[in-house]
């Protein structure tokens, strides 16, 4: 019992980083039907900019949940920042191309991005400081569910609590939800369809930044590879739950999280990577609209 | 007309997408060397009825039926667009859906896809057999160019060609497939007088010179008037009047359907 | 002025944006910062000056698209002329041949070693060509194809001795197997999806191959594969790297030959057809899945022949070498190159695998570079180095003449 526990709990961590990066793809998807495949990277960059933000003001000295909360702001800034910035540049030209244009224009991101934190920083893996620490009233618990794993789980729902109250009942975010209906109306009908694309990819740049940093603190190192397969993964959840869905990239992350978690767990964990990429080519081929989303109409 | 054939027999056809009900029980049918119309308002599920009978939809309910002149009934309903091609229907499509980077001449050749047979090997080794195929290709093409005077325009870039020129490519590709049935979506959208009276002039000549019978969508009720031998409308989803040009013109229902209430009244 | 203020607001933000990553690095085990103040003054200066580039770009780019005229784009002149000009580019193939044949005689086996590394890039470009370039179909995990053809050759002659004549197309059957037994479920989705599905494929082809110790002796891989033998005599290391260099020449001559047949006839109009529309092109009356099929099986044969070459080449092969990076790779040889077109991807393979190989300085940057120029080229050029257009429009007038 005890380790389907700490199996459910780890499923539960999992989940939750894999939605926080999860959503960042299905809500540029839902916009401008972009998988951005870059957007692993993004997450990457975090965990660096945390790392460095940590290296620095551990050097001067502060307490480690004062950098925990500093290292999370300025990579959530600059998190937003690079994100806004591979928009304009590697996406925003390519608006009206074909739909390839701009996927392979992302790959391309992707292999940049990774390129320059390898050639500005180091290809080697870098242990990243336990910010967190151990929680005393924690203790007890500790074999089920350690004290990372507890914030990374609050934090996350945290997020998730703001993203959905920020889409339902703020300005910007219906006219986030009409520009993924229906981008030339909501165009037409005054919604600054630029604005609304940039806020997106600053929102999920935002929530990876998140992820990255705490993801960082729970497993103690970093390299700049980490992007890609994480990315993979959370693009399996965002498919999982239905591309274009929010709750769906939710739901997406927790079921992937509890499958990777249980299988690794109980049946092998040299394969753990093949699970979830044998998930997403089952998820692709069986039902391509996922567990939330609907099927597409086509239009002749 | 009785000692005609049949050659498209539609029943009751419907077609919902989700909650919305496109089409519901449509009747048509079309005899052999027949130029029927098929109008109606924007939205009243022309296109849809196409795309059902061609295979890019499959219909919620009805069958459709088309029995070539030789004689041989098939049922349509679940078989895939290039199946119902090759069963000898043929359609061009309301918004051009050519293939943009090939040539003119490329173009019409694809259409002739589905009656040749060279493969891989063939193509490799390009033994008698595939370059005879090849000349046989070109030259028929070529002369499906010249029907819809785009002869000059062979080796240029589909497009490029100004629009009524794509609309009458579009016309001789899906020749190319050895229809004797054709559908035209809207093929004088966007053009100007003297093409209309052209087209209508070769929508004519292929009926006559091609032995073909002829499905088609139109908005330009002069051009339905002159070439149809009979009209069928549609009004949301449904069928509300047949006949010849005249009888459907003087329908008070299609006139109400087309200016509204009080033109009937006045 | 207007573009002066551009770009140092372009300047200043690059220089924030790259600031953390760039100018600090730290070790957090021994608790030390360092700061490379330099670093940012490259990262502005350069942000100032591509600014102003990236600019004229755009502009020209709208300006192009406003004036269509075809024939209007000065960019490459002399490559579309060259296409445009066959006594010309028949006497330019000349020389390009009559040089590579005497490569080896002139250049070391280290650099013919090179030469065959390029070839059979250029053969996996074209391979991938066929299934990216000509019917449009985004494959991500092309790699995988490659790793058949590999490890079917070292597998089969590690433990039945088999040899390299033998096991070329076993290696090339084994692929297209793969490529059709893939190809079966996933053919029916969307362009973007289908990218996806063959990436997860690829990783999970990799991921089989590093953990499948008793099948593919895991992540250490198979060392001695035999190189192969001409009739039957065992040749020395220099002698075999100059038979593998000719053998690659056979084979990039015999994939340019097919993939030129090929694109000029019935199978390769309903390829390209299906890359323009779909829809279309099924109603036209072409069956979907057999013309997708035969393009991704025929991809994945040349991708297999490739592989049991590289084995044989290399002698040792494992599982580090099949990577999604490989991939991407060939992915951005066909789109630099430009997608269907024979010559361009050719010459991509080429400047993509030799540039790095002669400029040293260049290699640190290389995947960098291939980054920046995957986006650069979607934004400026998605058509590659060289377009197909005019090939065609060439074939064409000989056609009419028949005609």
């Amino acid at each position: 019992m005890e380790y389907f526990l700490e199996l459910f709990f780890g499923g539960l961590t999992r989940g939750s980083i894999y939605a926080l990066i999860a959503l960042g793809y299905t809500m540029v998807y839902g916009i401008i039907e972009l998988i951005n495949f870059a957007h692993g990277e993004i997450y990457m960059i975090g965990a660096f900019t945390g790392l460095i933000v940590a290296g620095v003001l551990t050097a001067m000295g502060f307490p480690a949940l004062a950098i925990l909360a500093v290292a999370l702001v300025v990579a959530v800034v600059y998190c937003s920042a690079y994100g806004y910035t591979m928009e304009k540049i590697a996406y925003k030209p390519l608006r009206g191309a074909n739909r390839l244009s701009p996927l392979i224009s992302a790959i391309g991101m992707s292999i940049f991005l990774q390129n320059y934190v390898l050639l500005a920083q180091t290809p080697n893996f870098l242990p990243f400081p336990n910010l967190i620490g151990e929680f005393e009233f924690m203790e007890d618990y500790a074999h089920i569910l350690g004290s990372a794993n507890l914030v990374i789980i609050l934090v996350t729902a945290a997020a998730m609590v703001a993203l959905t109250l920020f889409i339902k009942y703020t300005r910007m975010g219906r006219a986030m939800r009409a520009t993924a209906q229906n981008r030339k109306m909501a165009m037409l009908l005054g919604v600054n369809v630029d604005a609304v694309i940039s806020l997106t990819f600053i929102i999920g740049s935002s929530l990876a930044a998140i992820g990255g940093v705490l993801i960082a603190c729970h497993t103690g190192q970093i390299n700049i590879t980490i992007g890609f397969i994480a990315g993979i993964k959370a693009f399996t959840a965002a498919v999982l739950g239905g591309v274009g869905s929010i709750p769906g990239a939710m739901l997406g992350a927790l079921v992937l999280g509890f499958t990777e978690s249980f299988a690794t767990g109980y049946i092998s964990s040299d394969y753990e990577d093949v699970f979830a990429f044998g998930l997403l080519v089952l998820i692709l081929i069986f039902r391509p609209s996922g567990l939330l989303g609907k099927a597409p109409t086509q239009k002749v | 007309m009785s000692a005609k054939t049949i050659v498209l027999e539609v029943k009751n056809l419907s077609m919902n997408f989700g909650g919305l009900r496109a089409l519901s029980d449509v009747d048509l049918d079309i005899l052999q060397g027949e130029i029927v119309a098929l109008i109606g308002p924007n939205g009243a599920g022309k296109t849809t009825c196409f795309n059902c009978i061609t295979g890019i939809y499959d219909p919620t309910e009805g069958d459709i039926l088309l029995r070539s002149p030789q004689g041989k009934g098939v049922r349509l309903n679940g078989l895939k667009p290039n199946q119902v091609t090759e069963l000898g229907m043929a359609r061009t499509f309301q918004n051009i859906r050519l293939f943009p980077s090939m040539t003119v001449l490329e173009n019409v050749m694809l259409g002739t896809h589905c009656r040749t047979k060279s493969g891989i090997l063939g193509a490799i080794l390009r033994d008698r057999k595939t370059r005879e195929e090849e000349v046989r290709v070109v030259n028929k093409s070529y002369e499906l160019l010249k029907l819809v005077g785009l002869d000059h325009h062979v080796n240029d870039l589909a497009s490029n060609l100004p629009y009524g020129a794509q609309r009458r490519l579009e016309i001789a590709r899906a020749l190319a497939t050895d229809p004797f049935l054709l559908l035209l979506d809207e093929p004088a959208a966007g053009m100007n007088p003297n093409e209309t009276i052209a087209l209508e002039q070769l929508v004519m000549r292929i009926r006559d010179e091609l032995d073909m019978s002829i499905l088609l969508i139109e908005h330009d009720m002069k051009m339905v008037m002159s070439i149809s031998d009979r009209v069928h409308v549609l009004e949301y989803g449904q069928k509300i009047a047949e006949g010849t040009p005249a009888e459907v013109g003087a329908n008070p229902q299609v006139i109400k359907a087309y200016l509204g209430e009080e033109a009937v009244d006045a | 002025m207007e573009g002066f203020k551009k770009s140092l607001l372009a300047c200043i933000w690059f220089m924030f944006l790259t600031f953390p990553l760039v100018v600090i690095r730290v070790d957090t085990a021994e608790k030390t910062v360092q700061w490379r103040w330099m670093h940012m003054l490259w990262v502005g200066l350069g942000a100032f000056l591509l600014s102003y580039v990236w600019r004229f770009m755009l502009k020209r780019k709208a300006m192009g698209r406003s004036a269509t005229n075809p024939d209007g784009t000065p960019v490459v002149p002399f490559l579309q002329r060259l296409s445009a000009n066959p006594p010309l580019a028949r006497s330019i193939m000349a020389v390009i041949a009559i040089g590579a044949l005497v490569f080896p005689w002139l250049f070391s086996t280290y650099q013919t070693n090179i030469m065959i590394s390029a070839m059979i890039y250029i053969v996996l470009g074209l391979g991938l060509n066929i299934v990216v370039g000509l019917s449009g179909q985004l494959v991500l995990g092309y790699a995988a194809f490659y790793a058949a053809g590999a490890y079917s050759y070292a597998l089969l002659n590690h433990h039945f001795g088999l040899g390299f004549w033998t096991a070329l197309p076993l290696g090339a059957g084994a692929a297209a197997l793969c490529g059709i037994i893939l190809g079966i479920p996933v053919l029916r989705l969307r362009g973007d999806y289908l990218a996806i599905v063959t990436l997860g494929f690829g990783e999970i082809v990799r991921l089989v191959l590093e953990n499948w110790n008793e099948f593919s002796m895991g992540p250490s891989g198979v060392s001695g594969i035999s190189r192969p033998g001409l009739f039957s005599v065992e040749l020395s290391v220099d002698g075999a790297t100059t038979y593998i260099y000719y053998l690659m020449i056979g084979l990039v001559a015999l994939t340019i030959f097919v993939i030129n047949r090929l694109k000029n006839s019935r199978i390769g109009r309903a390829w390209l057809a299906l890359r323009e529309d779909e829809i279309a092109c099924v109603a036209m009356g072409v069956d979907r899945m057999k013309t997708k099929l035969t393009a991704f099986a025929l991809g994945a044969t040349w991708a297999g022949m490739a592989g049991v070459v590289f084995a044989a080449k290399t002698t040792f092969i494992n599982p580090a070498s099949f990577t999604f990076m490989e991939s991407a790779m060939i992915l951005a040889i066909v789109v630099l190159g430009g997608m269907g077109s024979i010559l361009g991807v050719s010459l991509a393979a080429l400047l993509i695998l030799l540039l790095p190989e002669y400029l040293r300085a260049f290699s640190e940057y290389r995947m960098l570079l291939f980054g920046a120029t995957m986006v650069l080229f979607m934004v400026f050029r998605p058509q590659g180095l060289v377009s197909s257009e005019r090939q065609r429009y060439e074939f064409k007038e000989t056609k009419e003449s028949q005609g």
